[in-house]
C-alpha cells in the first residue's frame, strides 16, 4: 500500500482573536514572486489577467487573483483558486523572473473594528484609511518577522508571512487582538 | 520612531523597515587588478566617520527592497535628503545653510 505524503497546514488548528478583531488561517493559495522591468509588465498582465500595478502600495485584483506592487520591478501574485501562476506567467513570451512561493508563505486574514489595531500592536505603518485604503498593499514588519499586507476591505487585511514564521505572527496578532478593544 | 524617506516608495517609512549600507560614491576602480595594495586599503577599508554630514547608501530591505542615498547628520542623526541610486551627489551647501546642532558637549558639560 502506497503511503501517500498528507499536506499539513501551517496554521492547522490556530485560533485566535477576540470580540473587536478575527483572526483565521487563509486558505492554500498559488503565489508567485514576480520581478520584470517595465517594458514587460504589459505582456505579463494580459498573460496572468490581471494589470500589474506600477504604482508604490497599490494592488490590482481580478477575481480571486491579486497582482500586490512590492517594488518597482517586483510583484506579489497570490491566486486564490491555486491556480498554476508560473505557466501563465512564462506563457507571456517575455523576459521575467518567476518564482513561486506558493508554501514558502502562508497567510491570515484579520478582520474586525480592531485589526488596524492589531496590525499595529507589531507593524509601524499608518494604517489609517487615508493613507492605507482599501486595495493598499506593502511588504513590511510585524514584530521581528517581515510580512507583505494587503487591505481587503475597510477593516480587513491579509497578512501574508512566511510559514517559519507563521506560528510568531500568529501567535503575536492573537496578542494584539486581546488588546485591540481597550 | 525615526522616520526616513524612501524615494521608491515616495513616502516617510519607519527606520524599522531600513537598513544601513555603508558610504555612499565610492566609486569601485576600473583597473582593480593593477592598484597597489594601498590604493586598494584606501578604496576598500578607509573611510572618513566625519562629524556632522555624511552620504551613505541605505536600503529598503523590508519595503520595495531599493538601495538609495541618503544625506544624514551623524550628530543629530536627521536626514537631510534621500535620492535614488545611481543620481550624482547633491549640493547641500547651497540649498542648506549649516545651523549649529546642539551637542551634549555644546550645551551640558564642561569637559571640553
Amino acid at each position: 500500500m502506497a503511503d501517500l505524503a498528507t499536506r499539513t497546514l501551517p496554521l492547522s488548528g490556530f485560533h485566535g482573536g477576540s470580540a473587536s478583531a478575527s483572526v483565521s488561517p487563509a486558505a492554500p493559495a498559488s503565489r508567485l514572486s514576480l520581478r520584470a522591468k517595465p517594458d514587460a509588465v504589459a505582456s505579463l498582465s494580459a498573460a496572468l489577467g490581471v494589470d500589474l500595478p506600477t504604482r508604490p502600495k497599490t494592488s490590482a485584483s481580478s477575481g480571486s487573483r491579486h497582482a500586490l506592487w512590492l517594488g518597482p520591478d517586483e510583484w506579489l501574485i497570490i491566486d486564490e483558486t491555486e491556480a498554476d501562476l508560473l505557466t501563465a506567467a512564462v506563457s507571456s513570451g517575455v523576459l521575467h523572473s518567476g518564482t513561486d512561493i506558493s508554501h514558502r508563505n502562508t497567510a491570515l486574514f484579520v478582520k474586525g473594528r480592531g485589526a488596524e489595531a492589531t496590525l499595529n500592536s507589531g507593524c509601524p505603518q499608518d494604517l489609517s484609511l487615508a493613507v492605507f485604503p482599501v486595495g493598499a498593499c506593502s511588504r513590511t514588519v510585524f514584530g521581528k518577522a517581515e510580512i507583505v499586507l494587503m487591505r481587503t476591505a475597510e477593516d480587513a487585511f491579509r497578512v501574508e508571512c512566511w510559514r517559519s514564521f507563521s506560528p510568531y505572527v500568529s501567535g503575536l496578532l492573537a496578542e494584539g487582538a486581546e488588546d485591540s478593544g481597550h | 520612531m525615526l522616520l526616513i524617506y524612501c524615494p521608491y516608495c515616495e513616502e516617510e517609512r519607519s527606520e524599522l523597515e531600513f537598513r544601513g549600507a555603508g558610504d555612499a560614491h565610492i566609486a569601485r576602480p576600473t583597473n582593480i587588478a593593477d592598484i597597489s595594495d594601498e590604493e586598494f586599503e584606501e578604496f576598500f577599508f578607509l573611510r572618513d566617520n566625519p562629524k556632522g554630514l555624511i552620504f551613505e547608501r541605505w536600503r529598503h530591505i523590508h519595503g520595495c527592497g531599493r538601495f538609495f542615498n541618503a544625506a544624514r547628520d551623524t550628530v543629530s542623526d536627521k536626514f537631510k535628503l534621500t535620492y535614488k541610486a545611481g543620481l550624482p551627489k547633491p549640493d547641500l551647501d547651497a540649498t542648506t545653510p549649516a545651523a549649529p546642532v546642539e551637542t551634549y558637549e555644546a550645551t551640558e558639560s564642561n569637559a571640553k
